[in-house]
């Protein structure tokens, strides 16, 4: 009788507890589950206040966007959610939401990576039928960036494609090809500089050049069905272009430590001939008081085997929660923030290249970003980064074999196969 | 008989009347505590839940979690399904470092795997953990030391001492990254060409550096405040008595301090063992620094259910090595107690 009565908070906050955590056992065999998410039928013609969910706006361009929008939609007002502007907290935050079905998430901003993720466990409302939007003036590129098995699921918003920047007072003419820039590397060894760098520390820069080197060679990482296809000569001579280079010292030895920002330093000082970078890099080392290559800087799209080599994709998409109660508000914002004067404008405030073909020939674009042109041809013979909803094993297998490979610690054969079995592995489900 | 029988009802009830006699005390008393405790538990139970919500039920989540499989993708509609009950496949796919194969089963986690990088990283954490703790207790050791005397300007030096350790990690974890950098400070000040975070060792140094030089200012307190509390009178007795300051450090300072210094070891080691943000951010986890709590979340983003069991391995880990320490800790508390006690009868 005694001990129940003094147990009895103790027992009363043990059962809670235990409530709780069945309730909790429920949700994770659901999250884990991500069983095809919420009604994608449903809400279709809903109209009302929404939210719009982006990384932090660094640059200002959501916010008068946004403004411009409530001022002309009184009744269907657009909240903005700024995230940080980590990516891996973005996605973290927005798998949060998604997995508690939040119909709080209404049209959310997605690196152009995670779209097949989000779109496999269900979760982004397929663009099609009565959500379909008008994708004919889009690169292409940027559109299969937000396809997934046939279906498009984002719509494209901003995109990103790789330059190269060359000393054109050392080499007049850019380099087409692999082979022509590696020829060029004599003339860095005469004014004892270093001849090229990307981006090969073991990060997601390093999955972003080696598949580019393995795309520009005419191979690539994963097949249409998404299976990998490492085991090629075409993949194999993208990756051996890299680990020869290394080895040979044309890609200073220090490459290995580069992230954009140190590749970007090192380039600016003088340091390289030659540099695979985003279009950023333009501005700072043109316009920085400290750049030792103001007035030396070319551009130039990336080289391939036999011409301009195929860049990785970068960018951002713009998708409908399949939890949202107003989609047809959430589908006419979205065709607003993708729309000729929207892309115009991210061009213009944020430097964000547009995903309209039409832009980078535009007159007063390109008199404030020069390197439009070079950009466009950069974009359109761009490769999205390997589509698949396992796509976070995917850049890992990619990072630890292609590092390994470059640093020459495993044959190129050995370090592809690995990264093919890898891949297979995460595909092959638990 | 009836001399048995006799004592026997008059024992009865003075043996029953004690009792009774004290019963109502004694009630009164049980109430009294009985009302008490039931106070206590009812002022105990918000915080009984509180650790109940952020505690127990993460931990019994995450267990639950640890035996579901990781969800699957269905070739046909490219979407995820649930993967049902695993049993105990992810703790073992963890310990053998076995992965899924494409063909069914299970086959050796090939390289570029998380599977594959289980027992480095294990490795790596002890690694970490042993070299990391040793150097912080020698160098806080000796900086206690020194703050512990009379000097002008005791306190500037206290306070200089913390500027590490107030520093948030990220922050460190990023300073030291420009330091290690191939044209950073670090190459310029000793006119080497290292690659500090381009290979094995010198990525492995440049972790245990930069975390010795942010938690050696912890050491040095907690290992002040333990050497704060041997009274003068016994180093001057020692003094009086002939001791060299060789013998006074190793038999006066040494055991009086120890009490202090194995809880601040305790402390370190348990806090070194879920090292994650210095690596994380100096190395990226390359050329061998993954530790335990970056693989976690490296999987995390491939599959909660996985992760939860290596969080759950994790926990074990970090929870034996820790009973360990008290256990030693505990033997040693109780031995001096009774040490003491025997003095002092």
């Amino acid at each position: 009788m005694k001990t129940p009565k003094f147990l009895l908070p103790v027992a009363t906050a043990g059962v809670l507890a235990l409530t709780l955590s069945a309730c909790g056992g429920g949700g994770g065999g659901a999250t884990g589950g991500g069983a095809a998410g919420g009604d994608a039928a449903a809400g279709l013609d809903g109209r009302g206040p929404i939210t719009y969910v982006q990384g932090k706006d660094n640059s200002n361009v959501v916010r008068p966007l946004v403004a411009k929008w409530n001022a002309a939609h009184p009744n269907e007002k657009v909240t903005f959610k700024e995230q940080t502007d980590q990516a891996d907290q973005q996605h973290d935050d927005i798998v949060q939401h998604f997995q508690a079905k939040d119909a709080g998430y209404d049209v959310v901003d997605v690196d152009v990576v995670w779209t097949a993720e989000f779109a496999a466990k269900g979760w982004l409302q397929p663009l099609k039928d009565k959500m379909a939007i008008d994708t004919g003036a889009m690169l292409k590129p940027t559109v299969d960036s937000g396809t997934y098995k046939g279906t498009l699921y984002a719509a494209p918003q901003t995109s990103d494609g790789a330059l190269l920047y060359y000393r054109k007072d050392l080499v007049p003419t850019p380099p087409k090809t692999w082979d022509e820039m590696m020829s060029m590397c004599s003339i860095a060894k005469k004014n004892n500089i270093g001849c090229y760098a990307g981006q090969f520390s073991k990060y997601e820069g390093l999955t972003v050049n080696a598949s580019e080197a393995i795309n520009s060679a005419g191979g690539s990482v994963l097949d249409k069905d998404g299976k990998p296809s490492l085991n090629t000569p075409e993949a194999k001579a993208g990756l051996e272009n890299l680990a020869k280079a290394y080895a040979d010292g044309n890609i200073p030895k220090e490459g290995i430590t580069f992230q954009e920002e140190l590749s970007r330093q090192a380039f600016q000082s003088g340091k390289l001939l030659f540099l695979r970078n985003w279009p950023y890099v333009y501005n700072l080392a043109t316009t920085e008081g400290s750049s030792a290559v103001k007035d030396k800087l070319g551009i130039a799209p990336i080289p391939g085997a036999t011409g301009a080599g195929a860049s990785s994709l970068g960018g951002h998409n713009l998708a409908v929660s399949v939890y949202s109660k107003n989609k047809a508000t959430s589908l006419d914002f979205l065709k607003f923030m993708t729309s000729e004067e929207s892309e115009k404008f991210y061009a213009t405030q944020g430097s964000l290249a547009p995903v309209l073909g039409s832009l980078y020939t535009d007159k007063d674009l390109v008199a404030k970003l020069p390197y439009l042109p070079v950009l466009k041809t950069s974009i359109e013979k761009a490769v999205p980064r390997p589509v698949s909803p396992f796509y976070p094993a995917v850049t890992k297998a990619i990072q630890e074999n292609a590092y390994s490979a470059i640093k020459g610690e495993k044959p190129v054969d050995t370090a592809l196969s690995d990264m093919q079995k890898s891949i297979e592995s995460a595909g092959a489900g638990s | 008989m009836a001399t048995e029988l006799g004592p026997t009802p008059v024992k009865a009830p003075a043996s029953g009347g004690t009792p009774v006699h004290h019963a109502p005390k004694g009630v009164g008393e049980d109430n009294k505590i009985l009302s008490q405790g039931k106070w206590a538990a009812w002022l105990l139970a918000p915080t009984v839940i509180a650790l109940g919500i952020v505690i127990v039920y993460p931990i019994i989540s995450a267990i639950v979690m640890s035996f579901q499989k990781d969800a699957g993708l269905d070739p046909a509609t490219g979407l995820f399904t649930a993967g049902g009950s695993a049993g105990i496949q992810n703790y073992v796919n963890w310990l053998a470092q076995q992965c899924a194969a494409p063909a069914g089963g299970t086959v050796a986690c090939p390289p570029g795997t998380l599977g594959a990088q289980f027992w480095s990283a294990t490795t790596t954490t002890f690694f970490f953990t042993v070299v990391t703790v040793a150097f912080e207790t020698v160098l806080g050791f000796w900086m206690a030391m020194i703050m512990a005397r009379t000097f002008k300007g005791r306190s500037l030096v206290r306070a200089a001492v913390l500027v590490p350790w107030a520093i948030p990690t990220a922050v460190t974890a990023k300073l030291w990254f420009f330091i290690f950098a191939f044209e950073g400070i670090a190459n310029k000040l000793f006119n080497t060409s290292i690659l500090w975070t381009g290979s094995e060792w010198p990525a492995k140094w440049a972790v245990v550096i930069a975390d010795v030089w942010k938690t050696t200012p912890f050491m040095a307190l907690l290992i002040l405040a333990g050497l704060q509390m041997i009274p003068a009178e016994v180093y001057e007795a020692a003094k009086v008595d002939g001791a060299t300051a060789w013998q006074r450090f190793r038999m006066i300072t040494l055991p009086l301090v120890k009490p202090a210094l194995m809880v601040a070891i305790l402390f370190r080691t348990l806090d070194a063992l879920r090292m994650f943000d210095l690596p994380y951010i100096l190395t990226g986890g390359a050329n061998n620094t993954t530790t335990l709590s970056i693989l976690v979340i490296n999987q995390i983003r491939q599959g909660f259910n996985s992760a939860a069991a290596l969080s759950t391995i994790t926990f074990i880990i970090i929870f034996l090595v820790a009973f360990i320490f008290v256990r030693f800790l505990g033997a040693n508390v109780v031995e001096q107690s009774g040490a003491t006690g025997k003095g002092k009868k």
